[in-house]
């Protein structure tokens, strides 16, 4: 149920987007977000709940590499 | 390139794990997060460095009630339309499940998006749209209230709040709970602040995360750590998506269409404020008031199936396995409760990979 798939908006008409699932483009609602074409969004029950922020996904991994070499050096 | 599937990764997490010699157990509330676990074989990896986790009631199929089953079928037998979530179809009632009710010619229809059944109100007579899920869900159907709406839409809302049912779970105290696992997408919505109350007055160790194998063991090497280092706080591991604040615009929407009031989950008793109501302004399309004939007076359900364990499971008191019907007189084909029916559902999981356990 809470299941939430993330996919690129490739364009946006009022509440409706397109939304690029790899490759797979559906319609999708983003009233409760606010989103630009070229961003990612994570969509759940035919509307996208959040923004997926890239900075912070290459933070995390970052993070992940930081901590993971951290305890490689102990 | 370190990817969210990388397994030299996953190995040396699991290695630093298992070099704090700890024997815990941990609980998450996301059937997403169970399905990670299991599919991606983690959860006896996890045991075997001393981890132990279970889900609570985290599968909005299973924790809805017999007796919002039953209303659903009460309200299709009476004519009207019933709009649902594919996995409510084949939950059992003593009555039958709503897929027997379909079988029967009565109108069920399963839709994709709370939107699809605004949409099919122009076919039917009476749409009623059984909205189900916690709060990745409730802001979807909050989000088409405060839109133009057919006069004959209508909301039964079974929606509910994750907080209240990790106080419940906490306060019943049935077995240890060493750290929390938050679903990642009811914290997109409703950010990190409300788990707050369980580090500090419980001491519970707690990390938002994502469904990544990657992001899932992550989080149990930050609460080892906050355990191993004496701290209890919310950490989120799921930054790239949840941002500390949630999502303003949803919480808003959320705080204008609902009112939260005191409700039973299966297997649990009555969990105060745990589930939405549509507010007043709302009544002309509030399903429970507009289809109050049908629904007044129904006669009381029997909560569970004989012989199935559901509401233990529920509580993380049990494993899937542990129910002697389990994969015998249970399977996903002719299930005996939600826990077996949902694809979030502990039992449905563990039987569909128990394979590859």
């Amino acid at each position: 149920m809470c299941l939430a798939v993330p996919g690129k908006v490739t364009s946006i008409d009022g509440n409706q987007a397109d939304v690029d699932f790899g490759g797979v483009v559906r319609k999708v609602n983003v009233s409760l977000v606010e989103a630009t074409v070229g961003e990612w969004v994570v969509v759940h029950a035919g509307f996208a709940i959040e923004k997926m922020d890239e900075e912070e996904a290459k933070e995390t991994l970052e993070l992940w590499n930081d901590l993971l070499d951290q305890e490689e050096e102990l | 390139m370190f990817r969210l599937r990388n397994e030299v990764a996953a190995q040396r997490i699991l290695d630093s794990i298992r070099k704090e010699d700890v024997n815990l157990r941990f609980m998450h509330v996301c059937g997403t997060h169970q399905d990670t676990l299991v599919r991606f074989g983690l959860d006896p990896m996890l045991r075997e460095v001393g981890i132990e986790i279970r889900q609570g009631p985290g599968c909005p199929v299973c924790v809805t009630t017999t007796a919002e089953v039953a209303n659903a079928i009460a309200l299709a037998e009476a004519g009207r339309t019933i709009a649902v979530f594919g996995d409510m179809l084949k939950v059992p009632t003593p009555i039958g499940s709503l897929g027997d009710a379909k079988a029967r010619g009565h109108d069920v229809r399963i839709v994709y998006s709370v939107e699809d059944a605004v949409r099919l109100s122009s076919e039917v007579k009476h749409m009623v749209f059984m909205g189900i899920g916690f709060e990745t869900t409730s802001p979807t159907t909050a989000a088409v209230m405060v839109e133009k709406l057919p006069d004959n839409f209508s909301v039964y809302s079974c929606h509910r709040l994750l907080p209240p049912a990790l106080h419940a779970i906490i306060n019943m105290g049935e077995f240890r709970i060493d750290g929390l696992i938050e679903p990642g997408h009811v914290s997109a919505i409703i950010g990190v602040d409300p788990y707050q109350v369980f580090s500090t007055k419980y001491g519970i160790p707690q990390v938002v995360t994502g469904f990544e194998p990657l992001d899932l063991l992550m989080a149990v090497h930050m609460l080892v750590k906050q355990i191993k280092e004496g701290r209890a706080q919310v950490e989120n591991e799921y930054g790239r998506l949840v941002k500390k604040e949630g999502n303003p615009k949803a919480i808003k929407l959320l705080e204008r269409v609902f009112r939260p009031v005191d409700s039973a989950w299966r297997g649990f008793p009555m969990i105060p404020q745990s589930a939405y109501d549509l507010k007043e302004e709302f009544d002309d399309h509030n399903a429970r008031l507009v289809h109050e004939d049908v629904l007044k007076d129904r006669p009381p359900v029997e909560e569970e199936h004989r012989g199935c364990r559901c509401g233990e499971v529920l509580r993380g008191i049990i494993e899937s396995h542990e129910c002697p019907a389990f994969g015998k007189g249970c399977t996903p084909r002719y299930p005996m409760g939600p826990c077996m029916v949902s694809r979030e559902g502990g039992c449905n999981i563990a039987f569909r990979y128990q394979g590859k356990m």
